[in-house]
């Protein structure tokens, strides 16, 4: 199978692909958000940590400043950075720069940097922005100043002596910090994620593979419809009332309506190819008989009155011989329900047991007979009886010695049955399509005609037959219409 | 007379213990401490602290404070019994204490003031390369963190309280080293004994800077007792100090002082810098 498409894939893999991207979408939306939050927690922390850590250094800062101890000062503004430690990277201050009240350095952690005496507002952007932000705003506040496009954020808290504005104290944070606590969380989440993959797709693989086992062998059992119907027992049914058990059911049920599809158009084919071989029969024997009533009455004749001679004789009773027995052939093709004698009765029906019983005797047969019948049926007696004594010497002569013969006659639903069966050879099931033509016995001895013209029989009294025979049984049902009539 | 006496018959008793009280508990001994090495590791500090106390058989009190002078009062007040103090205190009070011992280093009783700059900085040979520039000095009683640098100018014809824009003390050689090496400062004179010691102990400090020009050997910073101190206890100390090398935890301790030993020393070694000191002191008047 070629895959051209996603949406191709067997539902065995695109169940655990959608689970897998399901726990992806999933895990980057929880992750996204918990690096959000992660991302302003963690500013409020650094913001509040500089509030707090900005105000002892300002305080801390008076005296150097007023001093004008430099080195005291820068002492100072060092501490944060001497215990800034690796646990917690987010809270260490990138930079500490004290400005007078003219804006110009007066200590800093970079000396070389921000050079003392000089405004860092000329050289950086950030403090540039910061002086402004100064000018415009409250001078004794402590302010948090983030300069657009910049990585760093400054906390600038006031340097007050005795109600004086000594200058301010700038603590920059780099917004880099931040990087290393959302990497680990976003580390952290892929981890839990692949975790719980590895238990979701073992999971989702066993889902899939119990959706998708039905269907893929449902769509196997309609890939075989086209060349060959399946057995609509060996269909697998989930036992599940969803969507795929009613699929199942629904297949199943449609197979069995084409299987009975194919057998009602074999049985139409094989009637309507009997009924074709009937009427060409029938043709032929009238056809025959015509010629051969004159040809007989000719030789009666001549026999009568031509005074023959010993040779002639012979050869005239040779004649009369064959055309007999092409009379007699003909006659047998030739199935023809005349204007009945007497109904059917008990009786008639016994005198048949009477006769194949010494048959059935000679092969030691068990031989059940049922008659069921008591009043008489509107029915050809000549035509039932020939019927019946056809498919007895059948059964009788497919048996082994000792084997079982049965018939059994009763009325039921207006119709007359017949049933015959026998546990002798079977009949091959290639067979039983050409089993009622003509000589189409594979038996040697034997006409060939006795089920072609039982078959006849049924067919003009307007009823049924039916044949099953496997290993050990073969059974013929015939029902015979009784006429409303009657 | 007869007191004298009476001590050397003491002295006699016991090997030569320092007696600080007759009575009950010894008198603690009281040693103050300055920058003139590098005082700020404690668990040495520990460890020399029981070294004396062992040897003198008495409780050993080290005191440290914040600058050389608030040392050099309290010896004078009579509030330690010695002290290890630099030479330019030394020579301003000779009278009022009196010279304990001398560190011996690279074999001799002598040190060197450094002037030290930024490692970026390749050019400056001498104070006067860094006219108009910050300069850092360890300790305004320091010989070679201050008086040093001071003559030196003095000497180039230079007014030393103008010469750099802007000066500051950072109270030890240690941090004078910081200073330079984080660019606080554009130059800085510190000793040359802690310089090098610091060298091998943090040689992260000195590698951000440059020894741009060596002064030349003074008398290395003294050891010395307040002027009134018992002569016993005088002599027990000295024999402690000099002798610190000829047992296996003295010599590991100066090991780690970065030290020879200790030697009594001779009052001339000071000579250079009483002069030195004279010139600076006649130029302020």
């Amino acid at each position: 199978m070629r895959f051209n498409r996603l949406d191709d894939l067997s539902l065995r893999y695109k169940i655990p692909l959608r689970v897998i991207a399901l726990v992806l979408v999933t895990a980057f939306c929880v992750t996204a958000s918990m690096v959000f939050r992660e991302y302003d927690e963690s500013r409020r922390d650094l913001v509040a940590h500089a509030a707090g850590l900005g105000r002892v250094l300002a305080d801390t800062l008076t005296a150097p400043m007023v001093h004008d101890d430099l080195w005291r000062a820068y002492e100072v503004v060092r501490t944060p950075q001497l215990h800034n430690n690796s646990d917690f990277e987010t809270l260490s201050v990138a930079s500490v720069v004290v400005l007078d009240t003219g804006f110009r350095t007066f200590v800093s952690t970079q000396p070389i940097r921000y050079p003392l005496g000089l405004n860092p507002a000329h050289k950086e952007t950030d403090f540039a922005y910061m002086q402004h932000a100064l000018a415009t705003g409250e001078a004794t506040a402590q302010r948090l100043i983030e300069p657009p496009a910049s990585d760093h954020l400054y906390v600038v808290t006031p340097i007050i002596a005795e109600g004086v504005l000594l200058g301010h104290l700038a603590l920059g944070y780099s917004r880099q910090v931040f990087a290393p606590r959302l990497r680990n969380l976003i580390a952290r989440s892929a981890l839990v994620t692949l975790l719980v993959l590895t238990v979701l797709l073992p999971l989702s693989t066993w889902w899939a593979r119990r959706l998708a086992d039905p269907l893929v062998a449902l769509a196997a059992a309609m890939d075989q419809v086209a060349e060959r119907l399946p057995d609509p027992t060996a269909v697998p049914i989930p036992s599940t009332g969803d969507e795929i058990g009613h699929l199942a059911q629904a297949f199943r049920g449609m197979l069995v309506g084409l299987h009975e599809k194919a057998q009602l158009e074999q049985h139409m084919l094989v009637a309507e190819r009997l009924a074709a071989v009937g009427r060409l029969s029938a043709g032929i024997a009238h056809e025959i008989n015509n010629p051969l009533g004159g040809m007989l009455n000719a030789l009666n004749t001549l026999r009568r009155h031509g005074a023959p001679d010993a040779l002639t004789e012979k050869t005239l009773s040779l004649l009369e011989r064959g055309l007999t027995q092409v009379r007699n052939t003909v006659a047998a093709l030739l199935v023809e329900a005349k204007v009945e004698n007497h109904p059917l009765t008990s009786q008639d029906i016994e005198d048949i047991h009477i006769l194949v019983m010494a048959a059935a005797q000679k092969k030691t047969a068990d031989f059940v007979w049922r008659n069921r019948l008591d009043a008489p049926l509107p029915l050809p007696s000549t035509l039932v009886r020939q019927v019946l004594l056809n498919l007895l010497l059948n059964a009788v002569q497919a048996i082994d010695a000792s084997g079982r013969v049965e018939c059994d006659t009763h009325v039921e639903n207006q119709r007359l049955v017949i049933l015959v069966e026998n546990d002798g050879k079977h009949i091959p099931a290639d067979h039983l399509p050409y089993l009622f033509e003509p000589f189409a016995t594979e038996r040697s001895e034997g006409s060939g005609l006795g089920l072609w013209v039982t078959y006849q029989i049924v067919q003009q009294l307007q009823g049924s037959v039916e044949v099953d025979s496997q290993p050990g049984l073969t059974r013929f049902v015939i029902e015979l219409p009784l006429p409303e009539s009657a | 007379m007869h007191r004298r006496h009476f001590l050397q018959m003491l002295s006699g008793a016991a090997a030569m213990p320092l007696t600080g009280s007759v009575h009950g508990e010894p008198a603690t001994l009281r040693i103050g401490l300055t920058p003139v090495f590098l005082d700020d590791q404690l668990d040495f500090l520990k460890q020399l602290n029981a070294y004396f106390a062992r040897r003198s058989g008495r409780p050993v009190s080290f005191i440290q404070r914040g600058s050389y002078r608030e040392i050099n009062e309290l010896i004078l007040g009579g509030k330690l019994d010695f002290a290890w103090i630099c030479g330019y205190p030394y020579v301003s009070h000779r009278r009022d204490m009196r010279l304990l011992a001398v560190p011996v280093y690279h074999g001799k009783p002598l040190y060197q003031s450094y002037l030290i700059v930024p490692k970026s900085d390749s050019d400056t040979r001498y104070f006067t390369d860094l006219r108009g520039k910050i300069y850092a000095y360890s300790d305004p009683d320091s010989n070679s963190g201050f008086l040093y640098p001071q003559y030196s100018l003095l000497r180039a014809g230079e007014n030393p309280t103008t010469f750099f824009s802007r000066t500051f003390f950072t109270w030890a050689h240690r941090k004078v080293v910081v200073a330079v090496g984080v660019g606080l400062a554009q130059g800085g004179s510190v000793d040359g004994y802690v310089y090098d010691t610091l060298a091998l102990v943090h040689p992260e400090l000195t590698a951000a800077t440059r020894v741009a020009h060596r002064s030349p050997l003074f008398g290395h910073t003294p050891f010395v007792a307040r002027h009134d101190i018992p002569e016993r206890d005088f002599r027990s100390m000295q024999g402690i100090l000099v002798s610190m090398r000829d047992d296996q935890e003295g010599a590991q301790l100066l090991r780690s002082l970065n030290l020879d030993g200790f030697t009594p020393g001779d009052d001339h070694l000071y000579d250079s810098i009483a002069a030195m000191a004279r010139t600076l002191a006649e130029s302020r008047r």
